[in-house]
């Protein structure tokens, strides 16, 4: 048995440096997003950057706790905590405060929660423990079912909640079955090629799609006329293309909720004509771009301080580093990202288990997507989903949820010689 | 636990999945660096992007009286606004001499400013001047960060009735921090019906967002006023108050302190509520209002206390009325049940004085000469009539006719600050007493009026109204309607009823033309005119007592109750009684043929006396 003190040296300091850097540099610029508007004391606990303080705080001692419990109560109990979020995600949908047209959050007072931003992490030990267990590299039917299932029933439920940024969020595990080899490369290919039809979808006309699809499948055809074997293949191929691009139009009418749709259309028409949705994309561009090389200075942002950009502190937080810190915080950021994620690849390649391979390319998967669309979404890259930059948004659930796969999987990591 | 391998099939999709990692951060850089560094336009459009944000203060609703006279009005003006984030290298100098004032001034006025906030607009100067107004728009290019931002403000036709109006003044923290809607600056109604009616009065605010330059020059609304908000005007009010009565009520109670309550029986509606000394609404208005307001608060006088609402005098000898109807209805007396007067009551060694009057005294000459031995016999037998088993139930009933005449309650109505009066429970006396531990004589000064009970102006002449009704009242209210004069106001169209017989009512108003035709009234009878009164004098430990009347008129079809308080004034007669008579017949007749008899109310001052 190795001390338990041992544990705190034997965590990687690169990923605990980036982490402690990350949410540090959050705190400050939620500071400066707020700051104008209220210029009151740091300890105030009534603005976000003093209640940020204490879910900081929080997190800490969530961090350390994780690393001090025994590493079986994460292989041993994963069904259990994985079954605790599904009944809080079910139970939020009925005793949950409605915040913003979405029931997803606990009220405690003056905090509230939202216990979706934890469901992903209940979600990546359960999956973890399924794969781990998968005697055979090649999992059956059910096996893929059950995992499938895994992940499909908190996005079904977060989804009910009319949380449709976070359902998005649970799509990332794809990563993680690709990884595993419970996917093909095809089958990535195809979800890259589904988005990508998606979008084009409503960016043309359908038929126009389809007719080009079909002109590159007769050309496929002629240039492989020696091999007819495959012809039903492919007409099988475009039918089912051409399916998924007619019901993209009956989704998009009938199934989202009209901000989404007016948030989708802003991105793929690049109209700031649309209500609501194109003055966000907008102004947080107006909020970047006029940051420049050096960015304007802590607390001299005009755009922030004037307040042009909503939801600044949470789901936009990325233009006042834009504004403030200039494209070298933009490289800063993202740099940051990168780092963290690689190191979390390589600290996920060197598990000796399955399962802890699992919680670290999840974290990787989920903190990938939420990076990507978040920063996306500012730049006119992504729709407005609104989902945060984990550890540099404002808000307690998404603090607590990256910091519990992050910590588990260090904690997993640190143990990893034990875990044979 | 579970298989390791060494033989991982899939390890070479680390390298993808690390590849998808690196391009979208990639993509993500290479988006951000057209955006941050290789266009141009997104730095000249933040530069251009000044956005202000102005306030369009919709003009507050207009205030009439019952004729259609305009009585509160608005006039225009204009506050000079800053935002010191925006504030540049400007000319202080010659900012300064426009404004007329001196160099410390502004820095001071810029740091508070700066305090408040570096990117709101604060207001720099209040009410500028109009020469000053015209300079700056001319010049305004040359002060980036500050703007003019128009405003208006309350002017009144005349000084009159400045307790039911009430004031605008500037929204508290308090308020700005319970309700969204205002924002420091904001102008909210204080008092009276400027409050009662704040939602009606103001109207919405529109918002404006306009694009500025660098120069401090407008070029244009944002985004084709895309996120603009019209405001909506406020709704003008239609009061029932009659400007002449108000008027000649106000200048009766010159150098008086004191009040008048007027309303028409039938509706309810509040003819006229003066409260003496009262003060120009105009003072309260503008860039000197705090200084008076301070004035006025330390004033002796207290001319900001609103009297006919607020002040709780025991009612006295008027108070019969409703003892005399109680005992009537109870079946204690019939209107010619008859008790001798020696001039002295006693029982059980309590004594209560009567003044000299012919004897014995029925129920009608009994309240005609006020007697207090007729009033102290049938107080005591209504509240020990057999029938009940104690003394609580038997005062709880009693109680509950006096509170349904609208005393010791909140009438509810649209009246700002309005107080609820005095009426003790029989808890009340329980706890003083002990459970049980008092009788009829223990409360007997209620019978007379004084003792546990407190009326306020307002309450009394609501009283005298229901007695001219014969059993019912209307809500005394202030406002008949809302935004059209035919849009009237329905909420007070209810009667409240007394659980009192029509026959007894008839008896009471007999006895009270008997007070003013041939009793303690009569010096104030009006020629022509069949006036209902009764006189009343508040005991005053302090001074002088207070005198008190409450009268209708005519009798058979009323048109007008009133309630006089003149304090330290002595007897009701002597001068609350003229004063409510001259109203009346004011109203009654349009003016006033006893010149005397109004010259001596005029030329009395009771203002030296004690309060
Ligand atoms: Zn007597």
């Amino acid at each position: 048995m190795t001390q338990r003190s041992n544990i705190f040296n034997n965590i990687d300091k690169p990923v605990l440096f980036l982490y402690l850097t990350m949410v540090a540099i959050g705190w400050l610029n939620i500071f400066a997003a707020e700051y104008a508007e209220t210029q009151k004391h740091v300890f105030d606990f009534s603005t976000s950057y003093g209640k940020q303080l204490i879910w900081i705080c929080t997190a800490f001692i969530l961090a350390a706790s994780v690393l001090m419990i025994d590493v079986r109560f994460f292989t041993n109990f994963s069904q259990i905590i994985y079954g605790v979020f599904i009944l809080l995600l079910t139970g939020v949908l009925f005793f949950g405060v409605e915040v913003n047209s979405t029931r997803a959050w606990f009220q405690f007072g003056g905090l509230a929660f939202q216990p979706s931003e934890i469901a992903k992490y209940g979600t990546a030990l359960a999956l973890a423990s399924l794969m781990g267990s998968a005697r055979l590299r090649k999992p059956g039917h059910l096996m893929r079912l059950k995992a499938f299932l895994l992940v499909l029933v908190p996005a079904v439920l977060v989804l009910l909640q009319k949380d449709v940024g976070t359902t998005l969020v649970f799509a990332s595990f794809i990563l993680v079955f690709f990884r595993e080899g419970w996917l093909s490369g095809l089958a990535l290919f195809f979800a890259g090629l589904a988005v990508a039809l998606f979008v084009l979808a409503l960016v043309f006309n359908e038929l126009i799609i389809i007719g080009i699809l079909a002109l590159i499948g007769i050309t496929i055809a002629i240039i492989m006329r020696k091999k007819p074997k495959i012809f039903p293949q492919l007409i099988g191929l475009f039918l089912l293309v051409a399916i998924y691009v007619y019901s993209v139009d009956f989704v998009f009418e009938n199934v989202l909720q009209p901000h989404h749709k007016a948030r989708i259309e802003v991105l793929v028409h690049g109209g700031a004509d649309l209500q609501g949705a194109g003055y966000n994309l907008h102004q947080s561009k107006i909020a970047i771009g006029s940051g420049g090389l050096w960015g304007k200075g802590f607390l001299q942002g005009t755009q922030t301080q004037f307040n042009f950009i909503p939801e600044q502190t949470t789901d936009f937080i990325f233009c006042t580093i834009g504004e403030e810190w200039g494209f070298v915080g933009s490289l800063l950021i993202i740099g940051l990202f990168l780092a963290l994620l690689m190191r979390l690849i390589t600290l996920a390649e060197r598990q000796k288990s399955v399962f802890g391979r699992v919680v670290g390319y999840s974290a990787v998967s989920v903190i990938f997507f939420h990076f990507a669309i978040n920063i996306g979404m500012t730049i006119g890259l992504a729709p407005v989903i609104g989902i945060p930059l984990p550890l540099i948004s404002y808000g307690g659930s998404s603090l607590w949820g990256t910091t519990l796969l992050l910590f588990t999987f260090l904690k997993l990591d640190a143990k990893r010689l034990e875990m044979l | 636990m579970n298989i390791h391998t060494n033989t991982d099939h899939y390890l070479h999709r680390k390298k993808i999945i690390a590849w998808i990692v690196m391009g979208v951060g990639m993509l993500l850089l290479v988006r951000l660096f057209i955006l941050q560094i290789a266009d141009p336009s997104y730095k000249v459009f933040a530069r251009s992007n000044f956005l202000r944000h102005i306030t369009d203060y919709p003009s507050r609703g207009l205030i009439y009286d019952r004729h259609g006279e305009l009585l509160v009005y608005n006039e225009a003006h204009y506050d000079l606004m800053v935002i010191p984030g925006q504030v540049g290298d400007i000319d202080t100098l010659a900012f300064c001499k426009l404004l007329n004032i001196d160099v410390a001034t502004f820095e001071s006025r810029l740091l508070q400013a700066r305090r408040h906030s570096r990117f709101r607009a604060s207001v720099f100067e209040r009410q500028i001047s109009k020469t000053a107004f015209a300079a700056f728009q001319e010049k305004l290019f040359r002060f980036p960060g500050f703007f003019v931002q128009p405003r208006t403000l309350r002017k009144y036709s005349y000084p009159v009735a400045t307790h039911t109006f009430g004031y605008v003044g500037e929204a508290g923290p308090n308020i700005i921090n319970n309700d969204p809607y205002y924002r420091p600056g904001d102008y909210i109604g204080i008092s009276g019906i400027e409050r009662a009616y704040e939602k009606e009065l103001r109207g919405q605010k529109g918002l404006r967002i306009r694009m500025v330059d660098v120069l401090n020059r407008d070029i244009g609304p944002f985004q084709d006023g895309r996120y603009d908000t019209l405001g909506v005007a406020g709704k003008n009010l239609y009061t029932t108050l009659d400007t002449r009565l108000q008027l000649y009520g106000e200048k009766l109670m010159q150098n008086k302190r004191g009040s008048i309550v007027a309303i028409e029986p039938s509706t309810g509606e509040i003819l006229s509520l003066v409260s003496s000394p009262s003060f120009d609404p105009g003072l309260l208005v503008g860039r000197q209002r705090t200084r008076n307001y301070r004035a006025l608060q330390n004033d002796t006088l207290k001319p900001l206390f609103n009297r006919a609402l607020m002040a709780q005098y025991p009612p006295g000898s008027v108070f019969k009325l409703i003892s005399f109807l109680i005992a009537l209805e109870e079946g204690v007396i019939s209107p010619t049940t008859s008790h001798g007067c020696a001039g002295i009551y006693h029982t059980r060694g309590i004594s209560i004085r009567c003044r000299p009057h012919p004897s014995p005294v029925n129920a009608i000459t009994g309240l005609q000469h006020s007697c207090n031995t007729y009033s102290s016999i049938i107080f005591q037998n209504t509240l020990n009539q057999p029938l009940f088993n104690n003394i609580q139930d038997a005062f709880t009933q009693w109680r509950d006719y006096v509170r349904s005449f609208g005393l010791g309650q909140y009438f509810g109505s649209d009246l700002s600050y309005e107080l609820p009066g005095i009426v003790a429970s029989a808890d009340y006396y329980d706890r003083i007493y002990g459970p049980g531990g008092w009788r009829s004589q223990t409360i007997l000064s209620l019978g007379i009026g004084q003792g546990e009970l407190g009326v306020t102006p307002m309450q009394l002449a609501n009283m005298t109204a229901a007695i001219a009704n014969r059993g019912h009242y209307f809500t005394p209210h202030t406002v008949k309607a809302v935004g059209d004069p035919q849009n009237s106001n329905t909420q007070y169209a209810l009667a409240n009823n007394i659980p009192i017989s029509r026959e007894h009512f008839e008896t009471i108003v007999y006895a009270m033309q008997r007070v003013v035709n041939d009793g303690t009234a009569s010096f104030s009878r009006i020629p022509d005119i069949d006036m209902a009164g009764k006189t009343g004098t508040v005991q005053n430990p302090h001074g002088e007592n207070h005198s008190v009347f409450v009268a209708f008129a005519p009798a058979e079809n009323p048109q007008i109750a009133i309630s006089v308080i003149v304090e330290n004034a002595g007897h009701g007669s002597v001068w609350a009684a003229p004063i409510a008579s001259l109203m009346i017949e004011k109203y009654l007749s349009g003016e006033v043929k006893r010149h005397w008899f109004e010259q001596r109310v005029l030329d009395a001052s009771f203002l030296t006396a004690m309060p």
